[in-house]
């Protein structure tokens, strides 16, 4: 059978359209990217994860769910302050029963965010920002800015389905009605695509966005700005002047300016150049979140408990403080004793100092396929792959909540979704937590 | 003038925070009664005794109090938050938070401070003999209101984002600082006796940074209005050339903050 309109689980696109058809073992899949593609492979992969397992003695060997379930439970109700990686290749509802869980044990909840478009947020909370849907981009914006962003290769289809080539109700001859500019170091396939390209020196965004917040404020900028960013003034001044004589400007804002130094001051003060230019022109700015659902867990923390990552419950009310509650800052200062990590392969993607306390403490991991985390794991709980096995939420990029359905059904019968393992593992926390 | 003394004995397998550990808290008390302050160690309390040894009784009052913490203490968070006077001294290093939102009285570090030292401190002062960390004086996570009073002194070096949205009260820093010093601020002071890497005073509406060292990449929304020498701000003394910019133009202020940059440490600009 052929399904239609599936979400693809990959990156913050979300794409809406993806069409599979699952038959003799085999998955076929159209309209996905690369990415997409080979996320949908899992589903039919011989790596996949299919049996609980636990370490004991230093051996890993395989358990019934219930086993690895108490195992889970006594690791986390033993533990004096718990971290819950509530990574986001899942839906809001697993992470959802992850908050609880965690404010309930008085531990530590963050998300993929703290390691990725974490700046961002904080950049958004310190400035406010001008954002828009991305259907309102794809049918208003002429011109296109992609800053520390390399689209065409993290995320293959935004510009022919949001960004660039799409025919919007005001941009009817699609690329020929954009203009397209980026600003990167390197020269990405993006920025060969694009229009014009501003190359500007590793490092420098702080520098080069307050030098065009200066110019759109009518004054000259210290000529030291052209050694330290390696673009004239005069190019800057003709960028500035682009932006103010288009009908539409969506900047797209990635880890280079997020990440390189200055980090979420680099974002305020894109923000706050956005929220001018909106005097002269109409304007906006967006993330292009990594993940499928890298965005849900900053909004569902936010409206749930005030913060979008990064949350301590110690006191027993939610705190927040990037530094020294986030993920890496609390495993560089060995200040957990215990962690759970949901969806995301944690050890491979934070500083080895951090890696190395994380596979010390004891930690279970719930995933789909064997990673470095799985490996260091004492309990390795299988996950089921939303969108594909079970129903549930995404937020898109630019924070459009996306329902997905699944088109076949989990593997396991203990459990039907990460939503409802969770769900067990914390009834199982609370009878012991309450005996 | 009575003084507690607080020797650390260990059980900081994680961090502590002690926001009790005041003298507007140990005035009064015994030394048993100090014992059995409790303590927040991740989501339990514990009496400051499974951390220190507790010698001395508490003053009449705050002002009669000094407490002394004998030894290091870096995983100990916010001691002397909020205290409104009397004395701290740590001969040792400091934990984040050290003096946050205090409103009175001196705290003194003997070795180097964490981060987030004098967080929106409103009065007192700070004397940070080692180096300090990040936001040192510099206002909470999301706030534009930073420290709006009293003194920090730092003798070594800081990092980050020193004193950042402040409006009121000095920062003196003896050593060099990195990104972003006095970024946002509308008021106060802030000197910096050695070098800057960049964003000095980004986004400033008002207040006055000195840099008595080499800026390596200056910000591009200042404008230079004057040259002055021999700066005094009531005792605390710049001596030599600087050069006056007025700014942050970045940003769409009047550019009221001014700052001053030696003059023979940057020919170039």
């Amino acid at each position: 059978m052929v399904f239609k309109n599936i979400i693809c689980p990959v990156c913050g696109g979300s794409c809406d359209d993806i069409q599979v058809e699952l038959k003799d073992g085999k998955i076929d899949v159209q309209n996905a990217c690369k990415m997409g593609n080979a996320k949908f492979q899992e589903v039919v992969s011989h790596h996949r994860i299919l049996k609980p397992t636990i370490r004991e003695n230093g051996k890993v060997k395989d358990v019934s769910w219930d086993e690895a379930l108490e195992m889970a439970a006594d690791i986390l109700v033993n533990s004096k302050r718990p971290l819950f990686f509530l990574g986001s290749e899942t839906s809001c509802e697993a992470q959802e029963v992850g908050l609880h869980m965690a404010e309930y044990l008085g531990g530590l909840a963050d998300s993929n965010a703290t390691i990725c478009h974490g700046p961002t947020v904080m950049g958004i909370q310190e400035s406010g920002m001008v954002g828009a849907t991305a259907g309102q981009a794809k049918n208003r914006a002429d011109m296109i800015v992609y800053w520390g962003v390399n689209a065409l290769e993290s995320m293959p289809r935004h510009m022919s389905k949001y960004g660039v080539f799409p025919r919007g109700y005001w941009t009817k001859r699609g690329r020929f009605d954009r203009t397209m500019v980026t600003v990167d170091p390197r020269v990405t396939p993006t920025a060969v695509a694009s229009d014009l390209h501003l190359q500007l020196n590793p490092n420098s965004d702080y520098e080069l966005l307050s030098a065009l917040f200066t110019i759109l404020n009518g004054r000259e900028p210290h000529p030291s700005v052209e050694e330290i960013t390696g673009i004239p003034i005069s190019v800057m001044k003709q960028t500035v002047e682009m932006m103010k004589e288009s009908n539409y400007v969506s900047i797209y804002v990635g880890l280079g300016v997020s990440s390189s130094y200055g980090k979420h001051r680099n974002i305020e003060i894109a923000l706050n150049f956005v929220k001018e230019m909106n005097n002269y022109t109409k304007c906006n700015i967006g993330a292009l979140r990594g993940h499928c659902n890298v965005a849900g867990f900053n909004q569902i923390a936010s409206y749930l408990y005030g913060y979008p990552f990064g949350l301590d419950f110690g006191k027993g009310y939610p705190r927040y403080n990037p530094g020294e509650y986030t993920t890496v800052d609390v495993l560089r200062e060995k200040d957990v004793d215990a962690a759970f990590v949901m969806s995301a392969d944690l050890v491979n993607h934070i500083p080895a100092d951090s890696a190395k306390y994380l596979a010390e403490i004891p930690m279970i991991c719930l995933d789909i396929a064997p990673c470095p985390s799985t490996t260091a794991a004492d309990v390795v709980l299988p996950g089921v792959i939303d969108a594909m096995e079970c129903d549930g939420t995404f937020y898109r990029l630019d924070n459009v909540p996306v329902y997905f359905e699944p088109f076949t059904d989990s593997p396991f019968p203990e459990t039907k979704s990460n939503e409802d393992t969770l769900k067990q593992l914390f009834a199982k926390i609370k009878a012991k937590k309450e005996a | 003038m009575a003084d507690v003394i607080l020797k650390p004995i260990g059980n900081f397998d994680l961090t502590v925070e002690a926001e009790d550990i005041t003298p507007d808290n140990f005035a009064g008390k015994s030394a048993d009664e100090i014992r059995k302050i409790l303590i927040w160690q991740a989501p339990a309390q514990f009496p400051i005794s499974d951390f220190f040894t507790v010698e001395g009784n508490g003053g009449s009052s705050a002002e009669d109090t000094t407490i002394i913490v004998d030894g290091n203490v870096p995983r100990v968070k916010r001691i002397g938050e909020k205290m409104t006077a009397g004395k701290i001294v740590i001969k040792g290093s400091a934990g984040m938070h050290v003096g946050s939102a205090m409103t009175g009285g001196e705290i003194i570090v003997e070795g180097d401070a964490e981060s987030w030292a004098g967080m929106e401190m409103k009065g007192g002062s700070i004397h940070i003999k080692g180096n300090a960390k990040d936001h040192i004086g510099c206002a909470y996570r999301g706030s534009w209101k930073g420290m709006s009073g009293g003194r920090i002194t730092i003798e070594g070096n800081a990092v980050n984002q020193i004193g950042g949205g402040l409006i009121g009260g000095e920062i003196i820093i003896n050593g060099n600082v990195e990104n972003f010093c006095g970024i946002r601020i509308s008021g106060g002071l802030i000197v910096v006796k050695g070098n800057a890497f960049r964003t000095v005073g980004a986004e400033m509406t008002g207040g006055t940074i000195v840099v008595g060292g080499c800026i390596e990449r200056f910000n591009p929304g200042f404008e230079m209005t004057a040259i002055e020498s021999d700066l005094k701000f009531n005792d605390i003394e710049c001596p030599g050339e600087y050069k006056k910019f007025a700014g942050d133009y970045a940003i769409p202020q009047k550019g009221k903050g001014i700052l001053y940059v030696s003059c023979d440490n940057n020919e170039c600009l």
